[in-house]
C-alpha cells in the first residue's frame, strides 16, 4: 500500500512539475511577447513586480481613463518635493522665460523633431483635473493643460516596432512608459496647471503627466523625447533613473 | 488513511478520530504561507508608512491640509523603494494563498463544518461558558481542543470574511491604474485618501487578531498547538496496529 502510494506520489509530483515548468515557459514567453515584463524584472522582488504589471496591463488593456474631478476638487496645498534643478542651463533657461528652450524628439520615428513652447501651446490641447498620488502618501488634485503625448508621437511618426517612451529631464530622474501609456489619451506633455503657466516647482517649461501611475512617473523639467524598443541601453537598463535607486519601474500600483 | 476519516463524518471510530489530522493539509499550507505573507505585509506596509505618518478622510491630504490622525513617529524617507516592492511581492504570495484557502474551505464544506457557528454555540448559556473560561483563562482540554469554540469561530470568519478582503480592496482603491477601470472601489471608501486610512486601520485590526492569536496558543498549550498546525497531529501520532 504504502509503495504503491509512494509510486503514485511520485509520478504525480513530476507530471505536476514537467507541466508547471512548460506551463512557466509558456507564460514567459507569451508575456514577453505581450510585453508584460517590466525592465526591472530581476531578482526576488522582480516577479511580483512582473505579475503586478502584467496582471494591471491585461486588466487595464481598454485605456479608460484615470479618475477625473470638478474644480470644486482643486486642491489649496500643492506640494512638490525638492527645488527645481540648480543647472546652468535650466537657471539661464528659467531667468529668459524659456524662450530658446526646446523640446528635442527622436530615436524611433519618421521625422526627428524639436518643439518651442509656442509650438507646442499651438497644438490642440487637453486639460484634465486628476490626481498626483506621491509614493510617500500625500496627494493633490490640480487641473493639468497640455498636449497629449499621442498626438505628439503621431505628429513625428512612431516606428511600428517602437515599445517604450523615454524622457530625458533637466535633473537626474529620467524615466520611461511602454506604449500603452504613453498612447493613453490622458497621457499629457503639460505646460498649465491650474489654469496658469506652469510653475517652475512643478516641472516648469513641461513636465509629463501619466494620470494612471503615482506622482513620481510624471516627471517634471523635459528636454529630450526619445523612442525606443529596448531599455536595455538606457542608463543601467533598469528602465528609470527611480528604478535604479530601488523604486518600482512601473507606478500603477 | 487519516485524511479520508477526518472527512467521512461522525460514524467513525475512535481508533480514526485520534489518528485524524486536527487541520488539514491545506489548512496547515495556507496557515504559514498567510502567516508568512503577512509578516512580509506588515514589515513593508511600515516601511512604506514611514515616509508620510499622518492619515486623512476624503480624496486628497497632504502637510498643510487637516489630518484625521498624526502617528507619533517622525517622517522617515528611504524605505519605501524596497517597502513597496516587498509589499507586492508579499501581497501576491498572500492573495493567491487566500484563494486556494477560500475555495479548498468552500469545496471541502471546512467553513461550514468548522467555523460557521452551530446554534448550541450561539446559544447564551454557551457563549457565557465560553467567554468565563476566556476571561480565567481557562486551558481547553484535549477534547474540546478538537474543535473550535464559538469565540474562535467568530474570530476567525471576521478575519478571513472581513478583514482581509477589506485589505485587498482598500490596497486596489489606492491604485489609479485598477481605478481607472473600476472607479466604485475608491468611491465607496469616499476617496483615496480614506482609503488609505481604512486600509491602516484593518491593518491594526489584524495586528491585534494576531496577539489575541498567539497569546490563546500559549494558553492552549504552544507546543501541541503548533504541532498541530504543523504535522496535523497535537500528540505524537500513534502507529498503526
Amino acid at each position: 500500500m504504502s509503495r504503491l502510494l509512494t509510486r503514485r506520489a511520485l509520478i504525480t509530483t513530476g507530471l505536476a512539475a514537467a507541466a508547471g515548468a512548460s506551463g512557466l515557459g509558456v507564460a514567459v514567453h507569451l508575456a514577453n511577447r505581450y510585453g508584460l515584463i517590466p525592465p526591472d524584472h530581476g531578482g526576488i522582488y522582480g516577479v511580483g513586480e512582473t505579475l503586478t504589471y502584467a496582471a494591471q496591463r491585461v486588466f487595464t488593456s481598454r485605456q479608460l481613463l484615470a479618475r477625473e474631478f470638478d474644480r470644486s476638487h482643486v486642491s489649496k496645498v500643492t506640494p512638490v518635493n525638492g527645488p527645481p534643478p540648480e543647472s546652468e542651463t535650466y537657471q539661464r533657461f528659467l531667468a529668459t522665460g524659456f524662450a530658446d528652450w526646446r523640446l528635442t524628439i527622436d530615436g524611433l520615428i519618421a521625422r526627428p523633431s524639436s518643439f518651442s513652447l509656442g509650438d507646442l501651446q499651438r497644438l490642440p490641447s487637453r486639460s484634465q483635473i486628476t490626481m498626483h498620488v506621491c509614493e510617500e502618501g500625500w496627494s493633490f488634485i490640480a487641473e493639468w493643460t497640455g498636449v497629449q503625448l499621442s498626438y505628439l508621437l503621431n505628429l513625428v511618426g512612431v516606428a511600428p516596432q517602437a515599445k517604450y517612451v523615454v524622457f530625458f529631464p533637466f535633473d537626474r530622474w529620467w524615466d520611461s512608459v511602454d506604449m500603452a501609456d504613453a498612447l493613453h489619451p490622458q497621457t499629457l506633455i503639460a505646460y498649465g496647471m491650474n489654469g496658469q503657466a506652469l510653475p517652475a516647482p512643478h516641472g516648469a517649461p513641461v513636465r509629463l503627466r501619466v494620470a494612471r501611475q503615482l506622482g513620481y512617473k510624471s516627471i517634471k523639467y523635459l528636454s529630450r523625447i526619445t523612442v525606443t524598443d529596448t531599455l536595455r541601453t538606457v542608463g543601467k537598463g533598469l528602465g528609470s533613473a527611480a528604478s535604479e535607486v530601488g523604486y518600482s519601474w512601473y507606478a500603477g500600483i | 488513511m487519516a485524511q479520508s476519516a477526518y472527512l467521512r463524518g461522525l460514524d467513525i471510530r475512535d481508533v480514526d478520530v485520534a489518528d485524524a489530522p486536527r487541520h488539514s493539509a491545506v489548512v496547515r499550507i495556507t496557515h504559514w504561507m498567510t502567516a508568512l505573507s503577512f509578516f512580509g505585509l506588515l514589515v513593508s506596509g511600515i516601511a512604506i508608512l514611514l515616509a508620510h505618518p499622518r492619515l486623512y478622510w476624503g480624496e486628497t491630504g497632504a502637510v498643510g491640509t487637516p489630518s484625521l490622525l498624526d502617528l507619533p513617529i517622525p517622517f522617515t524617507l528611504g524605505h519605501s523603494g524596497w517597502g513597496r516592492y516587498l509589499h507586492f511581492l508579499s501581497a501576491w504570495v498572500c492573495v493567491v494563498t487566500g484563494l486556494l484557502y477560500a475555495l479548498s474551505g468552500l469545496f471541502s464544506r471546512h467553513f461550514r463544518k468548522n467555523l460557521l457557528p452551530t446554534k448550541t454555540d450561539l446559544s447564551s448559556r454557551n457563549i457565557v461558558r465560553i467567554v468565563s473560561n476566556h476571561v480565567h483563562v481557562r486551558r481547553p482540554t484535549e477534547e474540546e481542543a478538537l474543535r473550535y469554540d464559538v469565540l474562535q469561530r467568530l474570530a476567525y470568519l471576521l478575519v478571513v470574511f472581513m478583514l482581509f478582503p477589506l485589505m485587498i480592496l482598500t490596497g486596489l482603491a489606492m491604485s489609479p491604474a485598477i481605478t481607472s477601470v473600476v472607479p466604485a472601489l475608491v468611491n465607496v471608501f469616499g476617496g483615496q485618501q480614506s482609503a488609505r486610512t481604512v486600509h491602516f486601520f484593518v491593518m491594526t485590526f489584524l495586528v491585534l487578531f494576531l496577539l489575541v492569536h498567539i497569546a490563546m496558543v500559549c494558553v492552549a498549550g504552544f507546543t501541541t498547538r503548533v504541532r498541530a498546525m504543523i504535522t496535523g497531529h497535537g500528540v505524537p501520532r500513534r502507529e498503526h496496529p
